[in-house]
């Protein structure tokens, strides 16, 4: 374990930086940069450091970063699809819905009707992004790059 | 009655590189840095809370076994531990003036119900959340 914290630390870099620019086109080897790893061993230390590749952690995190958007701004889903670093409103919507469990339409009324919830942003980042369920199917999500 | 808390330990991987971060690029101001023997109690809060300090400690033994230590390292190192929230009276100017310094931001500054709120990392993987107040407390 002692051996892996160093790439941790590294690989971490490639985290934030998914983290902070997930609106922008990121592509494997560009965040194999930040992480300082070669490209064929990123996606690898990736997933046993966190869980989870990092095309799966950039979709999710688009999707977390959407939803509060819908929660506490009047953005249209266009405009939100396309601020979070999705294509087209399609490819949003379907993958919306299917880490969600309902449509972007439905979650921006509920929330927009309740008002947003009384918890700090910070925590909202960490916590609410979704988590992998048995109906997630990433291959019909958008490339990052 | 408790009055207040007055210390928080924050885990680093390194007390020499972790007092750089927190002195040299936050602007804390060091509280105390004394050894006894290998241990090293140092701690560093910001210029106009002298009454909190943050412990900057390293896991290790006595008070954890080489293993135990090693396993919240590679916590610390994985990023998942957040001690806490800082204030700051100009969100987006210490955003900016931390960036330049090489201090990694999670989220760039965002207006919230509470304020305006950036989330940045220290050197060793800890998070905080940095907050402009300019309405209702969070808490």
């Amino acid at each position: 374990m002692r051996d892996a914290i160093p790439v941790y630390i590294h690989l971490l870099r490639a985290k934030d930086l998914i983290d902070r620019e997930y609106a922008r086109p990121l592509d494997v080897p560009a965040l194999a940069r930040a992480a300082h790893a070669s490209t064929a061993h990123f996606s690898r230390g990736f997933k046993r450091a966190f869980g989870e590749t990092p095309h799966q952690y950039l979709r999710r995190r688009r999707i977390e970063r959407a939803k509060e958007l819908l929660r506490e701004t009047e953005l249209s889903v266009t405009e939100v699809s396309l601020e979070v670093g999705f294509r087209s409103l399609g490819s949003f919507s379907a993958a919306f819905r299917e880490v969600v469990g309902e449509s972007p339409v439905d979650y921006a009324r509920r929330w927009r009707a309740a008002g947003p919830p009384p918890i700090p942003g910070c925590f909202t980042l960490m916590y609410t992004r979704p988590v992998e369920s048995s109906s997630f199917r990433e291959a019909d999500g958008p490339r990052p790059g | 009655m408790i009055t207040q808390l007055s210390h928080t330990t924050i885990w680093v991987l390194d007390q020499d590189e972790a007092l750089d971060f927190y002195t040299g690029k936050l602007g804390f101001e060091v509280r105390t840095d004394q050894r006894m023997d290998d241990f090293r109690w140092l701690t560093v809060s910001p210029p106009g809370q002298p009454n909190h300090e943050l412990i900057l400690l390293v896991p290790g033994p006595p008070m954890m076994d080489e293993e135990t230590a090693e396993q919240v390292k590679a916590l610390i190192a994985k990023g998942v531990l957040g001690p806490g929230a800082f204030e700051t009276d100009d969100c987006k100017g210490t955003y900016s003036a931390l960036s330049e310094r090489g201090v990694n931001f999670l989220s760039e500054p965002t207006k919230r119900f509470y304020g305006i709120e950036a989330t940045l990392r220290d050197n060793s993987g800890n998070w905080f959340s940095m907050v402009e107040r300019t309405g209702t407390s969070p808490s």
